[in-house]
């Protein structure tokens, strides 16, 4: 009954965000205040229904409803209640419901929190909105519906993938689609003003700090991801360029740009088309990643449907949001006049360069990402794009990025002296660029100029963020929450990029065969191999290694790997096990059990990786910061006169 | 400089990083490219000699040694038309199994053996290799038009 009854609400849902994707346009467009007001309720009641449709599956998932279609394939008797309830979200169907749960608690924060917006345009973001909302329920209902019966009802489901059986799926999935969703957001924003015609500062403000939460929301979604990849697949890398990948990271990238060009839009009244482009980009591009993923082009652990009438949807609702809001755009960015007149060398230029670096960057990835996928839909061959392309692209374009990064932030609006910054920045760039090439010289007793690069510009971001912010608090300057935070992030890019290079060019990895007894050095690191013994877990029966790890005659910790069978599945799993550090991980990953008690074994030394996360740590909770700034709160009356604001910030 | 020539210069510093971006893009992307054969294509000499390309197929049962002494593994894969030999020094996925479709990334050595760097085995245990299916499905064609 239940699930029936959950059914029955995502169709209500369906009718509701109908209503809302029309009617407060037809009141907008008669200017009818009735059929404005409507928007708000809209927003609410398709909330309420989506979130009862939710509990509806969750509450199958928890009652073992095997009836359902859905959780007999994810989840069995023995499956612990926290994979049970994160089990909604490990397939196709549940996490499309989740996708517009999420969908409709944005349109509900939007509607709560822009108590300022005037309400016309409120309606029309709404709106628009609704009509994703439209497109999402309908998804579900016609091709993919996670309320569908089975009969005869199974006594037992079948397993959620062990692969998923991890913390890192309780967290991963959400914070990305918070992420994805949340473009929605600025999307409709653009989408709104481009319908109303009026474009101006205020706009950028309103959806300025929308479209920075999910960038930190999706941020940290990616971090959360690849640091699930590291712990769980048992490869000790972490980020191998999949298309999976590549489909959350597109988005990234240009949403990283559209923060940026959102700052020149709001500050000074420049760039608003290409903003509102870049708005338009962003989300289409969350789509094609969903497209991607969910389509069945690809197989991977991501990719659940590989039904063509879900891919063929999908695919149509692309065309009709990208299509419709890049005609909506043609039409009528004409009407979108910027007047802000900046020289050659400003902030506002640097903030160009930016995105003009992102938009390289996500272009790069676009190519290789999608280049096999057209071929192979042509037939003319399968072919994949090597993990070498992406490294390559990646470090040409970090070096303009980490050059602007340094110094971008401190030039002034409207126009700024060349030699004002060269000569503050000097000093910085020399010792940068000195100390950066050092280190790698010291460690390896050559030149090694690409470490050194790396290095320099991690070097380089970090002490130029941090001269920033103690130049300002030696003024006495107001430091607002949107400095602060723009610190705190460009301070992470710069530990992220000191892990990169360190990790990638100084780990080690082994793999080998070891019989019990024997020992293994990486790096001064001694791997002790004592023997495995056999441990059962709640729902898995596994080998599980003994390696002690020694350093200068120390014993200073264990690694207790395991290679898992999960009840009814014939396949193993490697779970490794990773000793953490500030400055270094120990890994180990059981291989298979070899002739004579040997087990074949992987081992690695990873220097710095934590730096990694801790970068885009630091990235994520800089956006949080940014977006607690007074400034979006308070009432925005004032008209724009051309002036940049005392306390600029990027 | 003017104003006017301080923008051109600007502009022509965009289109210049921008063209050696892509100039140097497609050359990374051309040399990083690689191609899927099946075990019949590498028979028929398809292959290209040196540059790393994708082999995939269905692990010949009874076909997988190990040397007692290292983590060398030799292998059987065919597409049910031809067979042809792999070897990998290293872990083999979780998935690796007798019977299961597999895709290994490596060269072909001057002496005719084919040199794995890397073996793939996808997450799920129903899963075929989209290269693998339809290379199956291709030599299965072959196969039924041999036969008329």
């Amino acid at each position: 009954m239940i699930p029936e009854l959950g059914h029955f609400a995502l169709i209500i849902a369906f009718a509701i965000a109908v209503v809302q994707s029309i009617v407060p346009l037809i009141g907008a467009a008669r200017n009818q205040a009735a059929l404005i007001s409507m928007a708000k309720p809209a927003a609410l009641a398709q909330l309420l229904f989506v979130s009862l449709a939710y509990a509806a599956l969750t509450h199958a998932f928890i009652v073992h409803d095997f009836s359902v279609l859905y959780v007999s394939q994810h989840s069995n008797m023995v499956q612990p209640l926290m994979y049970r309830i994160s089990g909604v979200w490990g397939s196709h169907e549940g996490s499309l419901l989740l996708w517009g749960l999420i969908l409709a608690l944005w349109s509900v924060a939007v509607a709560v929190y822009s108590k300022n917006l005037p309400e016309i345009l409120m309606a029309r973001v709404l709106a628009v909105m609704g009509m994703i909302s439209v497109g999402f329920i309908a998804f579900m209902l016609f091709t993919s519906n996670p309320f569908e019966r089975i009969f005869p009802v199974p006594l037992d489901g079948s397993e959620l993938n062990p692969m998923l059986q991890d913390p890192g799926l309780i967290f991963h999935p959400p914070l990305l689609y918070m992420g994805y969703v949340g473009f929605s957001v600025a999307f409709a924003f653009a989408v709104a003003a481009l319908l109303g015609g009026k474009l101006d500062a205020t706009w950028a403000r309103w959806s300025r700090p929308w479209t920075t939460i999910a960038w930190s929301f999706l941020t940290l979604g990616i971090a959360l991801g690849s640091w699930w990849a590291y712990n769980e697949l048992g490869w000790g890398g972490w980020w191998f360029w999949d298309p999976v990948e590549n489909a959350s990271f597109m988005p990234w990238l240009v949403g990283t740009a559209l923060i940026h060009s959102l700052a020149s839009t709001e500050k000074r009244g420049v760039f608003k088309s290409w903003t509102v482009l870049l708005a338009i980009l962003a989300f289409s591009l969350s789509l094609l990643g969903m497209f991607i993923v969910r389509s069945g082009v690809l197989v991977s652990v991501h990719a659940f449907a590989t039904d063509p009438a879900r891919g063929v949807f999908i695919l149509v609702f692309l065309i009709v949001v990208v299509g419709g809001s890049l005609a909506l755009y043609a039409w009528r960015s004409a009407t979108v006049v910027s007047f802000g007149r900046f020289q050659w060398f400003s902030r506002e230029t640097a903030l160009l360069l930016n995105n003009i670096i992102f938009l390289t960057a996500a272009t790069a990835v676009l190519v290789g990402t999608m280049y096999p996928l057209v071929v192979d839909a042509f037939g003319l061959g399968k072919i994949s794009v090597g993990r070498p392309y992406f490294d390559t692209m990646f470090a040409l374009v970090a070096i303009p990025l980490l050059l602007l990064l340094g110094a971008g932030p401190s030039i002034r609006w409207k126009g700024d002296s060349w030699s004002r910054v060269a000569s503050s920045y000097a000093a910085y760039f020399m010792i940068s660029l000195v100390v950066g090439l050092l280190i790698p010289f010291l460690i390896e007793d050559k030149l090694n100029i690409a470490t050194g690069l790396g290095l320099a510009g991690a070097l380089w971001v970090a002490l130029t963020a941090l001269r920033d912010l103690f130049q300002r608090i030696s003024r006495k300057l107001k430091l607002s929450a949107s400095f602060l935070g723009m610190v705190m992030a460009h301070f992470g890019v710069a530990v992220f990029v000191a892990g990169v290079t360190v990790t990638m060019t100084y780990s080690e990895e082994k793999d080998l065969r070891m019989v019990p007894g024997s020992s293994y050095t990486i790096s001064g690191y001694d791997f002790h191999f004592k023997g495995t013994r056999k441990v059962q877990g709640p729902n898995y029966l596994a080998d599980e290694a003994v390696i002690e790890i020694w350093k200068e005659g120390k014993r200073i910790g264990e690694l207790l790997p395991q290679k898992r069978v999960y009840t009814g599945k014939s396949n193993p799993m490697t779970d490794a096990s990773i000793d953490i550090a500030f400055t270094r991980d120990l890994y180990a990953a059981l291989g298979e059990e070899l002739e004579g008690g040997a087990w074949s074994m992987r081992v690695y030394y990873k220097p710095l990786i934590r730096w990694i996360w801790l970068g885009t740590l630091f990235m994520t909770f800089g956006g949080v910061l940014a977006v607690s700034d007074r400034r979006y709160r308070q009432t925005i009356k004032q008209k724009l006169t051309g002036k940049a604001p005392a306390a600029a910030s990027a | 400089m003017n104003k006017r020539s301080r923008r051109k210069v600007l502009i022509i510093g965009i289109v210049f990083g921008v063209s050696l971006a892509t100039v140097l893009g497609l050359t990374a992307f051309e040399e990083n490219l690689l191609y899927f054969y099946s075990p019949t294509d590498v028979k028929a000499g398809k292959a290209p000699g040196t540059h790393s390309f994708r082999v995939g197929g269905l692990v010949v049962a009874g076909s997988v040694n190990r040397e007692p002494d290292s983590l060398k593994i030799v292998f059987d894969v065919t597409d049910n038309q031809e067979e042809m030999t792999i070897e990998y020094t290293g872990i083999l996925p979780d998935l690796f199994r007798e019977g299961q479709g597999i895709v290994a990334m490596g060269n072909l050595q001057p002496d005719g053996r084919f040199v794995a760097q890397e073996v793939l085995a996808k997450h799920d245990e129903n899963y075929m290799p989209p290269e693998v299916a339809d290379a199956l499905k291709t030599s299965e064609e072959a196969a039924k038009k041999a036969a008329y």
